[in-house]
């Protein structure tokens, strides 16, 4: 007999739509160059504004961009797609039907990471509606506004199967779209600016159960932190409906992450019939071998074939490769960093493998939410503060606090430890301090002669307090334990 | 056949408000329309390929190069309500 | 130069051109004699004439300033634009349509903004709010449509030719029942932009004129690829005025399901077209009957296509941008009373006809099939040009109806188009010239080719022409010389 839903065990089943603005030049369809924060309504035409008469015409370039993307995400590129007119009265949309791909999509089939990808297509974004300021008039009934600027500018839709297990796996697994992207140079994928957009697909089914459940979307996450916490919350409620013995209903929700509530979107009218046909004022893609010669071509190193290059020629361990290659800034701190060192051979260098540690394992925690680039540490000085202790020059537990006042304010790791007085104690003034503290600590001594090594801790620690963390505790450990002769 | 229920369903799709009369009359002249088209539900068309474009062109694109883009004023020219710089509209769900 | 007014209309608009760059004519006296008759127009023929009323135009460009007709549906810059529809009130468009530019580069000057069916909604010229246009050869009658206005501009001498749009046959229809040339060229081969969209894969622009040759010479400066609208490509051939008056060696087929057995067409149209069969043996070119299976559903196909097309064509009129705006103050009053009050009858059950064909559970019974019979008739004239170089039908299966004759049944008034959709359907030119009259009025002959087949399409109809011999509207008829009575 089945358990009783309240005693079931859940996992939860999630997939991500991301919409990507490309950084093309000029818009989808007509040549109005791409804004930034220009005055409304400047960046406008008849094709975009949806004049009488006018016809679109596609951007080769976001196509090249769209062939790039399908590529980099290991899909097949259909031989022929048709551009679909996709029916819907809305403010933003200039025609009241957006031109997309419906049924036959430049790319699909394909794989990231460990997600599978079902499909990547070209479309063209909507305009922006503003709510209307206090100007408003008296007479006129208008309480928001339209600005074209923005509509008809390229986008990738990038949909995948619903492979995700986790809310934490998905960020990290869009952190990994969101490096590729960038690497490809195919968008600005700023998820603050609307340039990388998500909304997430998510369900739970009871462990073991192959069928999908009803899903819920959320949509329009703007960031990493946001998309994590909102799909979590989604799982919650979600899990809490079905114990209590209720049904998930398909609904669009949104998710604000000031008070985490999730508020139903949809409308009080029945759902979207988009009426799709073929766009019979475009005719089909059907991307050439030059085509797509010159896509493969344009491709650099992708974040996957990084991190087993890193792997591989380093001697990085696979989840560190990982981390550095999948977080393409990381990655690129990390391998300037290596080549400030001179590379990882020089004399007083931080071999690779130290230096990766001390990027992912230090240097992340301290930067926050901020990319490395934002922060005030360079490159040059985490591979300099690296070798340093590599060359003994500092302690470690000295380093990490020269690292917490890099992180802070930047600066030079020579200088900052010469200044807080934080240099690795030399073996004559360490001698002294280690005899001092071997000879206030006779107890301890006593101990340790009788078998008790875990004693020599007192004795250690007293050094360490005296010098403040300008000692190396290994060297100290030894240094008594000579004294002592065990 | 075309019922009045399906033609206001048609109607809200296509954001036309059909007075009472014109429903009664849409549902008529619709359904005498569908009748004749109804004809090619008699045909055998399997194995046709559908045409969905009317020339027998592939790939046709525009290079990345910026168009001059008309002015602000030039857009709003013709709007209705214009407003703050943008087009003036009634707030959707308000 | 002091040719008389009459003098100066009597001429085509080619020899008009050749007179003006001989020198014997004035290009400003060709436009002011247009415009004076223009400005006398009382078949509602016009909704607007040219400022300023007298432009500069090169003498020496191939069209030689003859002034132009241009059906309300071509935006034109600055100028009101409107597709004859309310929805459209005020609105100036801020660019030129392609084809109305080259024509002005190649120095044919606008005359005026030609009335029409709103949207190219129509096949009698009656769903225009700016009221119906009469046609010159029988007051009481309609002159076709949607092309109606430059029609009937046409055989009343108020213009000296024009351009129509045809989706389903509103070129080629209204020249039938007006007495004029009308052409359909190849899809594709003249450009679309800035016409105002009703089938975006039917519709086409064509020349409507008092004879073959001035059609030829206005194609030859409309065709070729235009980087403003994809589904535009350049002609194969030189477009070539005719020359030639015999047929021989040209095989002519006869498709029986649009002529002796097509529906609904009147014995006395059937009559004249068989005399003219005859007149095409006399010049030497060869008739056969050839079978186009699938052309007796082609109505059916157009009428679930082409509104489809419609239906979201005309979506972008919501009094958001442009144009008309209505409502409560609220977005929902503010789409459904804008376009409820902007749009007429016959746009609205066109919207609505499309809107449901497309819609969720009906696309493949109506849409899905329409698509596929449309590749079926597309194969038959392919099939048909493997043994006939032209196909021959009537135009149009009635000559021009009263007016309000089939207001009331729209049924009836989409028959009108029953001879032409299938090449609109195919995309493949056609042509229609006065075949004869029958009980007065005027009967076209419509002759079709291959895709690009317009030079030999247009020879043929040369030659049909002058074997022919097809008089113009008599100045007189109905008792009125159209304009006349302005500068008697």
């Amino acid at each position: 007999m089945p358990e009783p839903a309240a005693e079931r065990r859940y996992e939860p089943v999630i997939g991500l739509e991301i919409h990507v603005q490309l950084s093309t030049r000029t818009k989808m369809f007509c040549g109005c160059e791409l804004s930034f924060g220009q005055e409304p309504n400047s960046r406008t035409c008849p094709v975009c504004l949806g004049h009488p008469g006018v016809l679109p015409v596609v951007n080769a370039e976001a196509v090249h961009y769209g062939l790039m993307i399908g590529l980099a995400l290991d899909c097949r590129i259909a031989p022929r797609s048709l551009f679909h007119r996709k029916s819907y009265f809305y403010p933003d949309q200039a025609k009241n039907y957006q031109i997309s791909q419906y049924d036959v999509p430049l790319a699909r089939d394909g794989r990231l990471g460990d997600v599978r990808v079902h499909r990547a297509h070209l479309e063209e974004d909507a305009a922006k509606l503003v709510h209307a300021g206090a100007s408003g008039r008296i007479h006129s009934a208008s309480g928001s506004t339209v600005d074209f600027n923005r509509g008809g500018t390229p986008l990738v839709e990038i949909v995948t199967e619903p492979d995700l297990r986790s809310a934490a796996e998905a960020a990290e697994w869009l952190r990994l779209l969101r490096a590729t992207l960038k690497r490809l140079g195919v968008s600005d994928v700023n998820m603050e600016e609307g340039s990388l957009r998500c909304d997430a697909n998510v369900s739970i089914r009871p462990v073991g159960q192959a069928t999908l459940g009803v899903k819920a979307e959320l949509k329009n996450m703007n960031s990493f932190r946001f998309l994590q916490r909102g799909i979590e919350a989604e799982i919650v409620r979600q899990e809490e409906l079905v114990r209590g013995g209720g049904e998930v209903t398909q609904d669009t929700l949104h998710f604000d992450p000031r008070t985490g509530a999730l508020t139903s979107l949809r409308s009080k009218e029945e759902a979207h019939d988009y009426r799709y046909f073929p766009e019979p004022d475009l005719v089909p893609l059907a991307p050439t071998e030059p085509m797509l010669e010159r896509a493969r071509a344009a491709l650099p190193e992708l974040p996957a074939e990084r991190a087993e290059r890193l792997e591989r020629e380093l001697a990085l361990s696979a989840d560190t490769a990982r981390l550095l290659a999948y977080r393409g800034e990381l990655g690129d701190f990390f391998e300037a960093a290596l080549a400030a060192n001179g590379g990882a051979t020089a004399d007083g260098a931080a071999d690779a493998r130290t230096l990766a540690s001390w990027v992912t394992v230090e240097l992340v925690p301290r930067l926050g939410d901020r990319e490395p680039a934002d922060s005030p540490v360079t490159p040059d000085a985490l591979a300099k503060l690296a070798g340093m202790v590599s060359s003994k020059a500092v302690s470690q537990s000295a380093a990490k606090q020269v690292l917490d006042a890099m992180a802070e304010q930047g600066g030079d790791p020579e200088q900052l430890v010469a200044e807080r007085g934080l240099a690795l104690a030399g073996a004559d003034e360490l001698g002294e301090i280690v005899d001092r503290a071997v000879a206030s600590n006779p107890d301890a001594v006593e101990q340790v002669r009788s078998g008790n090594g875990k004693a020599i801790g007192a004795i250690v620690g007293a050094v360490m307090r005296e010098t403040k963390g300008r000692a190396d505790g290994g060297e100290v450990q030894r240094m008594i334990r000579e004294r002592i002769g065990f | 056949m075309i019922e009045r229920d399906e033609v206001l369903h048609v109607a809200r799709l296509a954001r036309l408000r059909l007075s009472g009369e014109e429903i009664d009359r849409m549902a008529r002249e619709l359904s005498s329309v569908l009748d004749h088209i109804e004809k090619i539900g008699e045909l055998d068309l399997t194995d046709v390929e559908p045409t969905s474009h009317a020339v027998p062109l592939e790939n046709v694109l525009r290079p990345d190069e910026p168009r001059p883009s008309l002015t602000r004023e030039e857009a709003l020219a013709g709007a209705p309500d214009p407003l703050e710089g943008g087009f003036g509209v009634p707030s959707p769900g308000a | 130069m002091a040719d008389s007014p009459s003098d100066v209309v009597a001429l085509t608009a080619a020899q008009a051109a050749d007179a003006v760059r001989a020198r014997e004519l004035s290009a400003s006296e060709v436009f002011d004699v247009y415009r004076r008759r223009a400005e006398a127009d009382d078949l509602n023929a016009f909704l607007s004439l040219a400022e300023p009323a007298s432009p500069s135009t090169d003498s020496d460009a191939p069209l030689a300033g003859v002034p132009l007709a241009v059906k309300d549906i071509f935006c034109v810059e600055g100028v009101a634009s409107t597709a004859a529809s309310k929805i459209l009130e005020g609105y100036r468009p801020p660019y030129t349509a392609t084809v109305v530019e080259r024509l002005a580069a190649a120095g044919a000057p606008m005359l005026g903004k030609t009335n029409m069916d709103e949207f190219a909604m129509g096949s009698s010229n009656e769903n225009s709010p700016y009221g119906a246009v009469r046609n010159p050869w029988n007051r009481e009658r309609v002159p076709g449509g949607s092309s109606g206005g430059s029609a009937a501009a046409v055989a009343a001498g108020l213009a000296p030719w024009s351009i129509g749009t045809d989706t389903g046959g509103s070129v080629r229809q209204p020249a039938a029942l007006c007495g004029l040339v009308g052409l359909k060229p190849t899809y594709g081969s003249v450009s679309r932009y800035g016409m105002i969209a009703f089938a975006s894969s039917f519709d086409q622009a064509g020349p409507i004129t008092r004879d073959v040759t001035d059609a030829a010479l206005l194609y030859r400066h409309m065709v070729g690829r235009d980087p403003c609208d994809s589904t535009s490509l350049d002609h194969r051939e030189a477009i070539a005025l005719p020359a030639g008056d015999r047929l021989d060696g040209v095989r002519f087929g006869v498709p029986p399901q649009l002529a002796a057995e097509g529906e609904g067409i009147q014995a006395g149209v059937l009559e004249v077209f068989e005399r003219a069969i005859e007149r095409i043996e006399e010049l030497g070119g060869s008739v056969e009957e050839v079978s186009l299976p699938h052309a007796e559903h082609g109505l059916a196909a157009y009428y679930v296509l082409a509104p489809a097309e419609a239906s979201a064509n005309l979506a972008r009129y919501d009094g958001v941008r442009y144009g008309r705006r209505d409502g409560d103050g609220d977005l929902v009053s503010l789409y459904e009373q804008t376009r409820e009050n902007g749009f007429g009858d016959e746009v609205k059950r066109r919207i609505m006809l499309g809107t449901y064909a497309l819609s969720s559970g009906y696309y493949d019974a109506y849409y899905g099939r329409a698509q596929r019979v449309r590749t079926k008739i597309a194969e038959d004239f392919a099939a048909a040009f493997e043994r006939v170089d032209l196909i021959v039908t009537p135009t149009s299966p009635s000559v021009a109806f009263r007016l309000g004759e089939r207001t009331g049944d729209p049924l009836a008034m989409y028959m009108s188009d029953y001879c032409t959709v299938p090449m609109s359907l195919a995309g493949i030119p056609a042509i229609s010239i006065p075949g004869g009259l029958s009980d007065g009025l005027p009967v076209g002959l419509q002759l079709a080719g291959p895709a690009f087949s317009e030079n030999r399409l247009l020879e043929a109809a040369h030659a049909i022409e002058l074997g022919i011999g097809f008089e113009g509207v008599p100045v007189g008829a109905d008792g009125r010389g159209a304009g006349e009575a302005a500068d008697a």
